[in-house]
């Protein structure tokens, strides 16, 4: 059979930095093709020019049997590609039913948007993956998980050949990425091509026929996913051996579990709100205590309530034994608290700003000299973050905007860590960064508690929170249900706490 | 298919050195095109005249580009400049004015100053604090500000004979209009300011990423009331210069459609209207651009009206290159 897209010798520049040398990819018909490499591959750029959101600079693309020249993700959509960018293009303001049927809108009269269709279409969509929300909410009022899985709905529902992911499950837990599973699945064998683009190798065994291997802007490889093993896909990604990999084990939070007396947080009862009604935790210091919990459960309502964002409707926070009320994050950072948020887009990068710009963006009033900034102190922090941490770009006054994702959560992460906190919330400080990146950040993390610092994780990956946390309070609608404490977490048993709840109430 | 993609570079080329350029291109355009229609327009006098109208243009857009940079508006610099205007002859010409000619005038630059300081708080904390959309919050005083002049002038044109005041419209260092100077003076110091100071990056990154600037612990409410503020001011002080260059205060003239001008020249500098950029050396390009449009309409006889229109379709032509070099 003719394969239905093939790309070859695609080659990219941005002003003069190469970001594509010589990419191909090709996908076959009704196939589950992934789509893996390092952060800055150069995996979504070869995306977007495939949509035509960029234009190649040179190369071959046969889409369908027939030369394509796509200058537009509208011409990408009607010639039957759909795509879940990785920074989400939703519009937040709008209601979840416009963002889904957003430019084929139902019509009555032939001109008139048929509003009550409108819904009625999104309902039936969204219930595919199993969500029942109002449709007529502005989409921004939800989570990012679940504004995830309406873009997905919407790519999904387009009536495409080829349905393209990237990272589509970056914010998503493990019950809602079964979910997308089954969708992926069900669309294979209705004989549409899912592109599927991920750091999570494990999920590529589970729904991939095939891999391809991107490594600095290149196509590296290409795989039967049967043939290959997760080892051997890292090892290609990096370049790298696999023996030697293998020999330095695969996550780096795990460790240090000294003897934790001293307290520096304690929340007692905390409320905000509907979203987060009974919360209490301590943290010591040297420890990573970790937010269990499923979606909506009031993990990120637990961070925002310390970091100063939403006011306390009753409880206490005691900060290092004093009573600690913040009514703005300015206070919270002067108290020496970071918070590395969880949208990166909405809530982390300016985006028309520099690296250096965006990474000393917290810690501006201590680089105050002589009434303005001190440039040189500046320059030189941001370049021992940019090298302590790898991040990729160009120079330090490139904007933000251009750097690959999981180059702007380390530049985030940066961000937080030069501000030099005694407690860090770090809301899913690995999304969207590759095995290698995540290594180090979780290394990053773990010198940083062991400095006798403190952290707060939540993170949808389990592996992390049980492997990384030396406790897990577990959350549920918005209340701290109960606590698990390490050695002794395994996967099974946090699964089995968070059900646990979820029984209970259903 | 090398050569159609070579072109395509080639355009995306071009349309971000217009964006880049633009306003310098536009500016060579009037003035080669009036250096060959215009009469008399490579004249010193020619020169001051535009000097001594562009700078209140010019002080009312860089205050404007501040507060395009967090992403609002201002329609009230016109009333504002009404307002501060029609005060200062009312101080210099008071009883006590007149018997402490010195304290007088010093009294006649800072009180009409100081009463744009409290418009520019007032219309910071409406929508900083009360979170009130800038275009309606600044209407209350575009509408009001204007009016509250009148009312201390009775509605009267104000004459006057005090040198040392008008020395602001009409002194001049090096043969050159003061306010010239004053203007560049300020668009100095307000370069500094954005580009150098924690208040400028929290300005720029409060335009670019609101949410964000105030998770990195950046003072929302202060820097926006801060924009504001400066736009008053440098209104108010726009004010006081139209009033010098006339040695009469007309409340119900001076300043007036000031907002578009200080707009159309902010925008045409390269200000984004969602925030996040504070070109302060373009507002003056914008402003002189602006100016000498309108002057090379007047000079070859064409109608205000036609004038308004030409107006509307520069800025036109500057959203248009803005919104072109999107990627
Ligand atoms: N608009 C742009 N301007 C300049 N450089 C860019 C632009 N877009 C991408 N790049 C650069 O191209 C390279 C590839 O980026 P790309 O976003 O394709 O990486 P990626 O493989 O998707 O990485 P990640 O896993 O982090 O999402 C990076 O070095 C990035 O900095
Ligand atoms: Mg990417």
């Amino acid at each position: 059979m003719a394969p239905l897209l093939t790309m070859t010798g695609i080659k990219k520049h941005f002003g003069g930095v190469p970001a594509l040398r010589n990419a191909s990819l090709e996908i076959e018909p009704g196939e589950v093709h992934a789509l893996i490499g390092q952060n800055g591959a150069g995996k979504s750029t070869l995306i977007k020019i495939l949509t035509g959101l960029y234009r190649r600079d040179e190369g071959e693309v046969t889409f369908a049997g027939a030369p394509s020249h796509l200058s537009s993700p509208r011409e990408a959509q009607n010639a039957g590609i759909a795509t879940i960018y990785q920074e989400l293009n939703l519009v937040p303001l709008r209601s979840v039913s416009e963002n889904v049927v957003m430019g084929q809108e139902p019509k009555s009269f032939g001109f008139m948007i048929n509003w009550p269709e409108a819904h009625k279409r999104t309902r039936e969509i969204l219930s595919r993956f199993g969500i029942e929300i109002d449709v007529t909410a502005p989409l921004g009022s939800y989570s990012t998980a679940i504004q995830q899985l309406v873009a997905i709905a919407r790519a999904v529902s387009m009536d495409a050949k080829l349905v393209i992911m990237d990272e589509p499950t970056s914010s998503l837990d493990s019950s809602e990425v079964e979910i997308l599973f089954g969708v992926v699945r069900e669309l294979k064998s209705s004989g549409v091509s899912v592109l599927y683009v991920s750091h999570f190798l494990d999920e590529l065994f589970q729904i991939c026929d095939r891999v391809t291997i991107m490594r600095d802007g290149q196509t590296v490889g290409c795989r039967e996913i049967t043939d290959t093993s997760k080892l051997d896909l890292i090892a290609a990604m990096l370049g790298r051996n696999a023996k030697e990999i293998e020999a330095e084990g695969l996550t780096e939070l795990a460790g240090g579990s000294a003897a934790f007396d001293e307290v520096v947080l304690a929340v007692d009862k905390v409320a905000t709100g509907p979203r987060l009604s009974d919360f209490s935790m301590s943290l010591h210091r040297g420890e990573i205590v970790g937010l269990g919990g499923l979606l909506g459960s009031g993990r990120t309502e637990a961070a925002r309530s310390i970091f100063g964002l939403d006011t306390l409707t009753s409880g206490t926070i005691r900060l290092k034994g004093k009573e600690f009320k913040p009514a703005e994050p300015s206070e919270a950072i002067r108290a020496r608290i970071g918070f590395l948020t969880e949208d990166r887009k909405a809530e982390g990068i300016v985006p028309d700003m520099s690296v250096r710009e965006n990474l000393t963006l917290a810690l501006l009033p201590s680089l105050r000299r002589n009434g303005q900034i001190d440039r040189d102190r500046e320059k030189e922090l941001v370049d021992e973050f940019i090298r302590k941490l790898g991040i990729k770009t160009s120079h330090m006054d490139q904007p933000i905007r251009e750097l690959s994702g999981g180059n702007q959560q380390k530049v985030l992460l940066a961000r937080w860590l030069a501000t030099k906190p005694d407690i860090l919330i770090l809301d899913e400080p690995t999304r969207g960064v590759d095995v290698g990146a995540k290594r180090e950040i979780q290394a990053i993390i773990r010198t940083f508690v062991d400095e006798g610092h403190a952290v707060i994780l939540i993170s949808s990956e389990f592996e992390e929170l049980v492997e990384g946390a030396n406790r897990i309070v577990v959350m549920h609608e918005g209340k701290a249900v109960s606590e698990l404490t390490n050695p002794g977490i395994t996967e099974n048993a946090l699964v089995r706490a968070l059900a646990h709840h979820e029984d209970a109430t259903t | 298919m090398t050569s159609v993609t070579s072109e395509e570079t080639m355009r995306t080329d071009y349309t971000s050195r217009l964006k880049d350029h633009g306003g310098l291109i536009a500016l060579a355009v009037i003035l080669v095109f009036n250096i060959i229609v215009t009469p008399n327009f490579l004249q010193t006098q020619t020169l001051a005249v535009n000097i001594s109208q562009v700078a209140t243009i010019a002080i009312v857009a860089m205050g404007m580009t501040l507060v395009i940079a967090t992403g609002g508006i201002d329609l009230s610099v016109g009333a504002v400049m009404a307002l501060s205007g029609a005060l200062a002859p009312l101080i210099f010409l008071s009883d006590f004015g007149q018997a402490y000619p010195v304290l007088g005038l010093i009294a006649a630059l800072l009180c009409p100053l100081l009463a744009a300081l409290v418009c520019g708080l007032f219309n910071g904390i409406i929508v900083s604090v009360l979170k009130v959309q800038p275009i309606i919050a600044t209407l209350i005083l575009f509408i009001s500000g204007r009016g509250i002049a009148q009312v201390l002038t009775n509605g009267n044109l104000q004459t006057f004979s005090n040198p040392e005041f008008s020395y602001l419209g009409t002194g001049k260092i090096l043969g050159f209009p003061f306010q010239g100077w004053l203007a560049l003076a300020i668009a100095c110091l307000l370069f500094w300011v954005v580009n150098r100071t924690i208040f400028g990056r929290y300005l720029l990154a409060i335009g670019g990423n609101e949410r964000a600037a105030r998770l990195a612990g950046g003072p929302v409410r202060r820097v926006k009331i801060g924009a504001y503020v400066i736009c008053s001011v440098l209104s108010g002080l726009a004010g006081l210069i139209v009033v010098a260059i006339n040695s009469a205060s007309d409340a119900a003239r001076n300043g007036n459609l000031m907002e578009l001008d200080a707009i159309a020249a902010a925008v045409v500098g390269g200000a984004l209207l969602h925030g996040g950029k504070a070109p302060i050396f373009g507002a003056i390009l914008g402003a002189v651009i602006i100016q000498l449009v309108k002057y090379t309409l007047l000079a070859n006889g064409v109608e205000d009206e036609v004038a308004l229109i030409a107006k509307a379709a520069i800025i036109l032509a500057a959203v248009y290159i803005q919104q072109a070099r999107k990627e």
